[in-house]
């Protein structure tokens, strides 16, 4: 592939990624801004997970009107369902969103059943209101944990500038994931959380790698500014950065065409968190350490700290 | 000489390769539709001859079946086609008849050397499998109320026998608070407490002016309340599941009040919401003197004969009895001490005043259903189910004297005896109420579905996630990809190893994994070319590359890890899933993509002189 060779016949050319850090500071301003008025005014479409009610899918042997399907449930006694194709349009999800009530589900697959087509029962979720509410408070309390442990784990391992750089630029990443489900009024549930979970994670791992590489130029290089020794940094780790992202992105598209409706707003929560991640580890952590002005002084202690390795 | 991996190394490396094959090949063997056959109670003997009618009941109507096997305890019998397996399910219920439980299973086909290995395939979740998940909450503080409501009627029996007048004396949630008028009845209250009621605690001391006691269950006794009424539960809900047919149900604690029903495979989740929901149930009533009532037969015909006449009127149900323990008179003769609830106490002392000398009889009545050969117009044979009530006398004793809440009974042939009526009279009411809090089906068809989608999807991301990394790094790619495919089947035999479940978000995990495992070569190969880049030898650079490289993937892995680790410890089950493969996945592909490709890189490169690397 001639990229590979391009770039293996050249020295490495180093970006000037921290010059224009000031338009990246508007940019991530701006999308935080939105997400966070977003998420403000209108907050999360909350999917069943947490709301608690009751869904039913069904599937029919031929299209179904919808419309039709939601007069005759209205006829049939149920306050103002919402009836959506789902996945094909033979396929229907019937939401009845707040009503407890458990028996619910049943009598609406009775209610369809009476009409003359032939309908399957394909899914039923009943989620009652207090199992929404501990897994709003969980889902919360799990995103929280996660962000404090990991600043630990990056303040003891590296040093707590990294730590402050590696934790906005997650928090940055998950806000705006969030709040591009709250813009995009895409349905919140259960899978999506973990996905949010995944995505901190996975934009951790590019924020260490590339703070790893800052921290080992800033012990190697000397009488050059912390804003080369970024660049620098990040225009090496550069390529692993991109072909990390495509083939997660790859893997992530398979998912979204092919894994199916269950789990298609999980796969668009990680192609955002990717993109976002991506984006957030060349330009956000390395920012914020600049902004707090990082240089050789910060690393020198934990030399003796260094982890040796005796794997290959 | 650089580049070498000792030969022990390479050994322990394809050791472990062929551990993840071995264990996750059991995998590719589908299963076979089955039916399996157990008796209602764990002693019936299921052997070759209960095979034996089974197998012909097939063959009357001419279904194809194969390998059937029993152990004693229960036999199964696999079909050769997967379409018959429920009319072949009906068929053996209908001939066998209610003794027996039938259940639809997937028979796993792992061969025998496999599965003498301890090999077997990863079970399926339910979003996989199809079936009915429940979430059933216990609702604890009634278990405590009917506990201190018995003991407030004690409370005051004591407080009269002693003479001490009170104000009055209440039941307040989960306190029991009394009004005394003079502080020295205050005071020889908390003296009875202390001596006959030693579970019950002073909340307050009371004092001059304070003539209010408070009293609770003590902490040790609540806990002890709570476990038992959750245990009685869960033995009831065993007890009911297994009338369902279901061939691998869970019925499990979760958390403090919380009980997990899972019934894989389940088609009619109404009939099993009914069966979960519905007790069997317990009605006292007199024996008929007249020639009118009801006649009932015994569950286990006696020396009273095969039935009883019974008044219609029952005096107290099964919801009135609070407890029932099995236990031995003076005489070391079997007796069963039951414990009403106060009401309860009440309609009985009223009920047997008049009627000492006369026999008092204990009906067990279960909701059941059963299959009824029908054969419809066209001549065709069907099996349409019908609900039933079926209404026998367990117990039918004469009344010695008027009874309260607590009285027994006597009488009982043996040990076995009384156990099982303290049993059947415990099982006729929930030691305290539940409710469905959370509840989740997947049709069969979904499940299915599910599972075809899944496995395109991992494989189409495999498939172009190779294709990328042989590209942009050829030779290096080809070690990646190696890798890869083996973190594949290390995750899926070691998944099946420990018997994790795989669901649908955890399909998504390993996907993820794919995408993410990649990462470390990615880094590794990388840094190399840099190396190159650099001026070092082949040689040197890829000593480097690794070495430089693993300190940023184990910080990266370990933090990933902390995430996977929260993730499990605050999701519920599709997320726990996901966080499960997540880890498995983390951990694996240290190993490959860090030993595995190295190792691959010696064995190429290492050793001799390289003018070049493909990378």
């Amino acid at each position: 592939m001639d990229l590979a060779d391009k770039h293996k016949r050249k020295k490495i050319k180093v970006h000037n990624f921290m010059g224009i850090r000031r338009h990246a500071v508007v940019l991530s301003s701006l999308l935080l801004i939105a997400s966070l008025g977003s998420l403000m005014t209108q907050g999360l479409r909350l999917g069943l997970d947490f709301t608690g009610g009751t869904q039913v899918e069904v599937g029919y042997q031929q299209p179904a009107d919808v419309e039709l399907l939601r007069q005759q449930l209205e006829i049939a006694g149920f306050e103002s369902p919402i009836v959506v194709h789902f996945g094909s349009d033979s396929d229907v999800l019937i939401r009845l969103q707040g009503m407890p009530d458990q028996g619910l589900a049943d009598r609406v697959y009775e209610a369809l059943m009476d009409q003359d087509e032939v309908v399957e029962l394909r899914r039923v979720d009943f989620v009652g209101p207090q199992i929404g509410e501990e897994l709003r408070e969980d889902g919360g309390l799990g995103m929280l944990a996660a962000l404090v442990v990991v600043m630990i784990y990056v303040a003891i391992r590296f040093q707590l500038k990294f730590a402050i750089g590696a934790v906005l630029a997650l928090g940055h990443d998950v806000l705006i994931v969030l709040g591009f489900f709250s813009i995009t009024r895409l349905e919140f549930d259960l899978t999506v959380l973990a996905a949010v979970l995944a995505v901190v994670g996975y934009s951790l791992n590019d924020t260490i790698v590339v703070s790893d590489r800052i921290r080992e130029n800033f012990r190697k290089i000397r009488n050059v500014s912390s804003a080369d020794i970024i660049n620098e940094s990040l225009s090496q780790t550069l390529w692993r950065t991109i072909n990390t992202s495509m083939t997660t992105v790859l893997v992530l598209l398979s998912l979204f065409f092919l894994g199916g409706e269950l789990i298609h707003n999980f796969a668009i929560a990680l192609m955002a968190g990717v993109v976002i991640g991506t984006y957030s580890s060349i330009y956000v952590a390395a920012t914020v350490m600049l902004a707090m002005n990082i240089d050789r002084e910060d690393l020198i202690v934990p030399e003796k700290g260094e982890l040796i390795d005796d794997l290959p | 000489m650089p580049n070498k991996y000792p030969l022990w190394k390479n050994l322990t490396i394809i050791l472990i390769i062929c551990f993840g094959l071995v264990y996750a090949m059991p995998n590719i063997y589908p299963p076979d539709p089955a039916i399996q056959l157990s008796g209602q109670s764990g002693g019936m003997l299921i052997d070759n001859a209960v095979l034996k009618k089974a197998r012909d009941s097939l063959n009357e109507v001419g279904i194809n079946h194969f390998g059937g096997y029993s152990d004693g305890r229960s036999a199964l019998l696999r079909v050769t086609d997967s379409s018959d397996q429920l009319r072949a399910k009906d068929i053996i219920q209908a001939t066998m008849g209610d003794d027996f439980i039938v259940a639809l299973n997937l028979a796993p086909t792992t061969p025998k050397w496999l599965a003498g290995l301890g090999g077997k395939p990863m079970k399926l979740g339910l979003d996989l499998s199809g079936g009915v998940h429940f979430l059933l909450e216990v609702d604890l503080n009634a278990a405590l109320e009917t506990r201190l409501e018995s003991d407030l009627e004690d409370l005051k029996g004591a407080l009269r026998e002693a003479r001490i007048r009170y104000g009055s004396l209440i039941l307040e949630k989960t306190q029991i608070i009394g009004q005394f008028r003079r502080d020295t009845q205050v005071e020889e209250a908390i003296k009875i407490v202390r001596t006959k009621f030693n579970k019950l605690q002073p909340q307050n001391m009371p004092g001059q002016n304070e003539l209010t006691l408070i009293l609770e269950l003590s902490e040790s006794e609540k806990n002890a309340i709570e476990d038992n009424a959750i245990k009685q539960n869960l033995t009831s809900l065993r007890n009911r599941v297994n009338e369902l047919g279901v061939s691998e149900p869970i019925v499990s604690r979760q958390g403090r009040n919380r009980i997990v029903v899972e019934l894989p495979g389940i088609q009619d989740t109404a009939e099993a919401k009914r069966i979960i929901g519905k007790t069997a149930n317990l009605e006292f009533r007199m024996e008929s003197l007249s020639r009118g009532g009801e006649l009932f037969k015994f569950r286990k015909p006696g020396s009273q004969g095969v039935d009883a006449r019974l008044e219609k009127r029952p005096i107290i149900t099964g919801e009135n009895v609070t407890d029932a323990r099995a236990s031995f008179d003076e005489n070391g003769r079997p007796q069963v001490n039951i414990t009403l609830d106060g009401s309860g106490g009440w309609a009985m002392g009223h009920a047997t005043r008049d009627n000492i000398g006369n026999r008092l009889g204990v009906l067990f009545i279960e909701f059941k259903t059963r299959l009824k050969k029908v054969i419809d117009e066209e001549g065709v044979l069907e099996l349409v189910p019908e609900p039933y009530v079926e209404k026998n006398i367990i117990s039918l004793a004469t009344v010695q004297a008027q009874l309260g809440k607590q009285f027994r009974i006597t009488g009982l042939d043996s040990q076995n005896e009384s156990s099982e009526l303290a049993l059947l009279l415990r099982a006729g009411a929930l030691a305290a109420p539940m409710y469905i809090v959370e509840e989740r089906t997947i049709g069969p068809s979904l499940g299915a579905e599910n599972i075809a989608l899944g496995i395109k999807s991992v494989i189409v991301g495999l498939l172009a996630v190779l294709i990328f990394m042989l590209l942009i790094y050829r030779v290096f790619g080809i070690f990646a990809n190696f890798a890869l495919a083996s973190n594949l089947l290390l995750l899926m035999g070691i998944m099946s190893l420990l018997g994790a479940t795989l669901t649908l978000p955890g399909i998504a995990g390993i996907v993820l994994t794919v995408g993410m495992a990649v990462d470390a070569n990615v880094l590794i190969f990388s840094r190399i070319r840099e190396e190159l880049a650099g001026g070092l030898s082949p040689q040197g650079a890829i000593t480097a590359g690794y070495d430089r490289a693993f300190v940023s993937i184990l910080d990266a892995n370990i933090t990933t890890l902390i995430v996977a680790l929260i993730l499990y410890a605050i999701g519920s089950g599709p997320v726990q899933g996901f966080a499960v493969t997540l880890s498995i996945g983390i951990i694996t592909s240290m190993f490959t993509s860090i030993v595995l490709t190295r190792g691959m890189v010696n064995l190429v490169y290492g050793n001799r002189k390289v003018e070049r690397l493909w990378i």
